[in-house]
């Protein structure tokens, strides 16, 4: 099984009701995954700073004394914002390679969760509603997300082997499926130089997708790749920094339904994520055609 | 209509009204199954489903139930005699193993509509998604709009109608299943081909459009599709392919 929902939004004036949203949308389909739950939040950009989401294990021992260290190490001013097992570093956008690598120095056992100018990614193992309630996704802003909740088949239930799983910047993936060619797939992509944290299908879907950005294409045509270079089953939703996508394999039995209003598009992988949307009763409601790529850009 | 409306068979004391905002669907679920035959609850009405899961499953008394919205995966399923109709659009596996009656879905339906259903009529007047009428064994189905790809997959029998288009692999494998198509089809699948519309079929097809309310459109507008029976015995020549 697994949930999968993603959230675009076209109206600004519900920007602040995103995470709100988002949350509502998950936990709805608690059902479908009790194992692990994950969202990423698109939030507003700044100039001045870019973002890393860090997660530790043991967070009272990693995080204390880290944004002094890890400030003295770049030599730039950072500033790091705990929620629980994550944290947030925010830095100038220029040296936000240079403070990944510093982290992993300093903080051996810290697990990077994502980077990017705006994406902030919370993932745990747990239901839905204990990981947004641990990471109080309910209050944050942005203008689009995407969520997962887990039912695991083919990779351990681990915070990392949770959705959404980020391997470029600002991108990020949620799936509902299973890859049959992962292995083939991820030997390919190690050879060009992607790095993989887990030996889980999902992640080299998404490191798939930031290869083929990588190489000029945008988000759609990415997506149009994953159906002739990915074998299995698949509903993909995708994130970029200002775009939202969505993909189904050819035989497309992994459920999908989708919603569009002039204030939002939205994805669930029932309708039940799907009822307690502004305007529902009179949104566009269908079913995402196998094989077809659909995204929307800001 | 907005689901907070009360049709008039609400109004009406005769009629058993569920909120599913207030009952659990398990309450809802139970009540119809406790009903007795020849009760006088025959109207029931199911408001607010948003989306859940296995709605009026397993009915076995002829009764009329209305549900006000869309509803999630499994609504009708093993439907015995009950008359339901779905005031919104379908999740997967509606109408799934129905026996007799019939359910009406004023939406779309998603995957495998009626699937494996051995009797009653299953109509859908919006679209139907992929593997529509799956395995279906003697269900009659009709589709105003499209359905998806793989529909009618080893179908067995019964007939499945649709006034608009159908995907890619038709009727796959298909036994002894009648599919009519009025609008194009993407591509037939193994051992399922055109076949001749005789009267007989026309008459069929008629009375099967009168039961399912469809009105302006005439059988001669329809095709039909069946089994080759290429597949029907072990062909020799074929062992190579296993």
């Amino acid at each position: 099984m697994c949930g999968i929902v993603g959230l675009f939004l076209k109206d600004k004036s519900l920007e602040p009701k995103l995470g709100a949203m988002l949350s509502e949308m998950l936990v709805s389909l608690s059902d479908r995954g009790p194992d692990s739950a994950g969202i990423a939040i698109y939030g507003a950009p700044s100039k001045n700073e870019a973002k890393i989401t860090i997660q530790s294990a043991k967070p009272a021992r990693d995080f204390p004394g880290l944004e002094a260290e890890l400030a003295k190490a770049i030599g730039t001013p950072v500033t790091i914002t705990v929620k629980s097992t994550h944290a947030v570093v925010r830095t100038m956008p220029a040296k936000i390679d240079e403070a990944r690598e510093a982290i992993q120095t300093l903080r051996p056992d810290i697990r990077i969760m994502g980077a990017g100018d705006v994406v902030e990614i919370y993932k745990e193992v747990g239901l839905p509603e204990a990981v947004v309630d641990r990471f109080d996704v309910r209050k944050m802003t942005g203008t689009h997300g995407i969520g997962h909740t887990r039912m695991a088949t083919e990779s351990a239930v681990t915070t990392m082997g949770a959705h959404p799983f980020s391997t470029g910047a600002d991108q990020c993936l949620v799936h509902n499926g299973s890859l049959s060619n992962h292995n083939n797939v991820r030997r390919e992509l190690i050879r060009e130089g992607m790095k993989f944290e887990t030996e889980n299908d999902t992640e080299v879907a998404a490191a798939y997708l930031s290869s083929q950005m990588a190489h000029g294409k945008n988000l759609g045509e990415a997506l149009e790749g994953t159906l002739s270079d990915l074998d299995g089953f698949f509903t993909f939703v995708v994130g970029t920094k200002n775009g939202f996508g969505v993909v189904r394999d050819p035989i497309a039995c992994k459920p999908a339904v989708m919603a569009e209003t002039d204030q939002y598009v939205a994805f669930g992988s029932e309708y039940r994520a799907l009822t307690k949307l502004p305007g529902i009763d009179n949104a566009r409601v269908w079913e995402p055609e196998p094989a077809t790529v659909y995204f929307w850009e800001h | 209509m907005p689901a907070t409306k009360l049709s008039k068979a609400a109004q009406d004391h005769a009629s058993r009204v569920f909120d599913l905002d207030v009952s659990s669907l398990r309450e809802l679920n139970q009540a119809l199954h406790n009903l007795a035959p020849g009760s006088n609850e025959t109207a029931w009405e199911v408001l607010h489903p948003k989306g859940s899961h296995s709605v009026a499953v397993g009915v076995d008394q002829p009764v009329s139930i209305d549900v006000r919205g869309s509803v999630g995966y499994y609504c009708g399923g093993m439907n015995s005699g009950s008359t339901i109709t779905v005031h919104g659009s379908a999740g997967p596996g509606v109408g799934e193993n129905m026996m007799s009656g019939s359910i009406t879905i004023k939406g779309d339906a998603s995957q495998y509509a009626g699937a494996t259903g051995k009797g009653g009529l299953l109509v859908i007047e919006g679209n139907a998604s992929s593997r529509c009428g799956i395995s279906m064994k003697g269900i009659d189905i009709v589709v105003h709009g499209n359905i998806g790809h793989m529909s009618a997959f080893m179908a067995q029998s019964g007939n499945l109608v649709v006034l608009g288009d159908a995907g890619d692999a038709l009727g796959d494998s298909i036994y002894e299943a009648r599919l009519f198509v009025r609008g194009k089809v993407d591509s037939l699948g193994a051992d399922c081909i055109a076949k001749e519309m005789r009267p007989e079929h026309l008459e069929l097809l008629q009375g099967l459009l009168d039961r399912a309310g469809v009105t302006g459109v005439k059988p001669s507008e329809f095709k039909r599709y069946g089994s080759a029976r290429t597949l029907y015995n072990f062909n020799i020549d074929n062992a190579d392919a296993y």
